[in-house]
């Protein structure tokens, strides 16, 4: 489904991806570890079209077609979702006209007709259920107001009315207590099926319990540097990333 | 009392400056009746107008705004008609329902209605109108209520005149107005609609007058709206508003600023409440117009008050909209809150210039005021400058200004879910406007001003 290979980006004159290859197929789960600064949000926000990140060489293509020509709606439209590392609040526009314009834009795009507010509310009332979404803060502000855990719920609620393709979910894990990871966790893995695919980036092992990823990777210095299966984050959890700078040559 | 019509002028900025022609009109107009106060009070305005002329940039309160070049038309000045011709009563008709009916589209549910007084050029059209019963609320020219109490207690005594030569003007050649009156205790049932309608043959200069009275314990809520005609002809609008709120009264005042190319308002509106009254004033200026100019005063002239100001504005092209207020505490314990957002597309300009004054004996005062904006080019301009006098030391006063432009983080999070650019530009203006838009209390006008606001996005 997701191909990418060699692709270099910078931001700012700063090069930040150096060269970095990954192949995702449907069904598939992959983690992506690393160091900070290794360039595992950087990878996220160029798969998502964010602007100030050049792409400089290299390809990304998501059944074939070339994602860098797309823009970031158009991206989404064609499946690409990213779950924010740090959600934004914006305030004055509310959960369910935001989702519902979302889900109507995506639609038409498709050629399919848009929701009837019955439908779009049935749907919605289906989703927060499968991810024990609370009801309340659907009719709010989007993300005013919530706390960094329901921020993050907020976004596999959304992950669950868009049922994109592709999810990159951008350290999703990090701020969650326990029992909003597993929350998290378990939205995640009802969503999970063989017609789509997940990035997982963490620093931690820990989401990697809950959700049990078919590859791990890690990033370091803007590449891939090792591939591995679950057991990977384990050693690496023991040994720490410095164990692979010697093993690695860079 | 005979009605005499006056002589129609044409004044041709070609040979001499355009106040010297007023001089002219001031000194060949009929002075109406007998009603020496009211000639007195033009005389007195005449006077102030003539020693000030038209405000240059040289005048502290029109320093951002060049009022120069929307003087240089010739424009005739208001004719008083005796009745419109019927074809122009025909078509009138016609903008009005057409008017109506984009309001009433954007309703939803259950819909109370409202009253309706139409204004013609500044002149009331009853045949147009809806009024509400007598009891409920007093409609009267000024010609017909000038023997009334409240109209010989209160007309003249608010608008200040000193300094300010479009009041002057206004007072001095005025030609009718329109007096409201709500009735001690009355709550009128449904809203008041004003619609403004300004049709032109050719550049015209316009000074309509009010004085609106809410006695003790009465409740009034007026929703003023804009008809213009479809010709490109300039038309000035010198407007003067007066408004007195008696005890506990509470009068919530909606002006919706739209209108055409070639249009320009200047709009005064001046306040003075008494005990425990209410004036929420909400002032939305929308794309259309050549310029505006509100100046918004309200007088807190006794204890525990509250006053309340929501503007937004949206401007565009070659737009200039200048929001000056003033609020006056002079007495303990008043509340005032100004809330004021602005939108700024294009070349467009704004000017906001809100003053607080805390009087000594103002202790207790409660004086909160915030001017937000976003410029949505880099050629928009907007000069914001708070100003606060405080000569009470027992008070809770803050001001806040921001300039800025749309959150591109934000932008970028509406677009990752597949939302457009121009939708979401559209969801974040009106985020940003929503804490003004959400006070608006009427549930069809809120759909209608936003139902307004996504259209000029659109065009943006």
């Amino acid at each position: 489904m997701l191909s990418i290979k060699n692709l270099h980006a910078r931001i700012e004159d700063k090069e930040i991806l150096k060269g970095l290859n990954l192949e995702v197929k449907a069904g598939e789960v992959h983690a992506i570890m690393g160091p900070n600064g290794a360039g595992k949000s950087s990878l996220a926000s160029v798969l998502s079209g964010r602007p100030n990140f050049e792409v400089t060489a290299g390809s990304v293509t998501l059944d074939g077609k070339n994602l860098l020509e797309f823009s970031p709606e158009d991206r989404a439209r064609e499946g690409v979702f990213l779950a924010f590392q740090y959600p934004i609040e914006i305030p004055g526009v509310s959960n369910i006209n935001f989702l519902r314009t979302a889900m109507n834009e995506i639609r038409n795009y498709k050629g399919l007709p848009p929701f009837t507010a019955k439908e779009f509310l049935q749907l919605s009332k289906e989703k927060q259920k499968l991810v024990e979404f609370d009801a309340k803060l659907i009719s709010r502000s989007l993300n005013e107001g919530f706390s960094g855990g329901e921020k993050k719920r907020n976004e596999i609620f959304q992950l669950a009315m868009l049922d994109p393709k592709l999810a990159v979910l951008d350290e999703t894990d990090s701020g969650l207590d326990i029992d909003a990871l597993r929350i998290v966790s378990r939205g995640v893995n009802k969503l999970r099926n063989k017609d789509n695919a997940f990035i997982l980036i963490t620093h931690y092992q820990r989401l990697l319990d809950y959700i049990v990823p078919d590859f791990v990777h890690v990033l370091s210095d803007g590449k891939i540097v090792k591939t591995g299966d679950k057991n990977l984050a384990l050693e690496l959890e023991e040994k720490g990333y410095d164990w692979l700078k010697e093993d690695v040559t860079i | 009392m005979s009605k005499r019509i006056l002589k129609m002028i044409t004044i041709k900025q070609l040979e001499t400056p355009l106040y010297d022609r007023i001089a002219a009109k001031f000194e060949i107009a009929d002075m109406r009746g007998s009603n020496e106060k009211i000639t007195a009070l033009r005389k007195k305005a005449y006077s102030i107008f003539n020693e000030m002329g038209f405000p240059s940039i040289k005048n502290e309160e029109w320093k951002s705004t060049n009022i120069l070049p929307f003087l240089k038309e010739d424009y005739e000045w208001e004719i008083i008609e005796q009745e419109i011709s019927k074809d122009e009563f025909d078509s009138t008709a016609k903008l009005i329902a057409k008017h109506l009916e984009a309001i009433q589209n954007s309703l939803k549910g259950e819909q109370k209605g409202a009253y309706r007084i139409v204004n013609i050029n500044g002149r009331i059209n009853k045949d147009l109108s809806v009024f509400p019963d007598a009891t409920q609320l007093k409609i009267l020219t000024f010609e017909d209520a000038v023997d009334l109490p409240s109209f010989q207690k209160y007309f003249g005594e608010i608008a200040t005149l000193k300094n300010n030569a479009f009041a002057a003007l206004n007072t001095a050649l005025f030609t009718d107005g329109l007096f409201l009156e709500v009735p001690k205790g009355i709550k009128i049932d449904k809203p008041v609609h004003i619609v403004n309608v300004f049709l032109s043959e050719s550049n015209l200069w316009i000074q309509p007058r009010h004085l609106i009275v809410v006695q003790p314990n009465a409740q009034l809520e007026i929703i003023e709206t804009v008809i213009a005609d479809e010709t490109e002809n300039a038309i000035f609008v010198n407007g003067v508003t007066e408004v007195v709120l008696a005890e506990n009264a509470h009068f919530h005042h909606y002006d919706l600023q739209t209108g055409r190319k070639g249009m320009r308002f200047v709009q005064r509106i001046e306040a003075s409440q008494l005990k425990h009254s209410n004036y929420s004033n909400y002032t939305f200026t929308l794309p259309g117009t050549d310029f505006v100019r509100n100046n918004l005063n309200i007088h807190l002239d006794a204890e525990d008050l509250e006053s309340h100001m929501y503007g937004l504005y949206l401007s565009a092209g070659t737009q200039l909209i200048d929001n000056h207020s003033e609020v006056h505490h002079k007495k303990p314990r008043g509340e005032s809150n100004q809330l004021y957002k602005g939108v700024l597309l294009d070349k467009s300009r704004a000017v906001f210039n809100g003053k607080i004054f805390v009087y000594e004996d103002a202790q207790k005062t409660n004086a909160f005021q915030q001017s937000n904006n976003i410029l949505f080019s880099d050629k928009a301009t907007v000069n914001a400058k708070p100003q606060l006098e405080i000569f009470a030391d027992d008070v809770k006063c803050s001001h806040g200004t921001t300039i800025g432009q749309l959150d591109k983080e934000a932008l970028f999070y509406l677009q990752s879910r597949g939302i457009g650019v121009e939708s979401a530009r559209n969801m974040m203006v009106n985020a940003f406007a929503f804490d003004v838009t959400q006070k608006v209390a009427n549930p069809a006008l809120r759909v209608y001003l936003e139902k307004l606001i996504t259209a000029e996005m659109a065009k943006a």
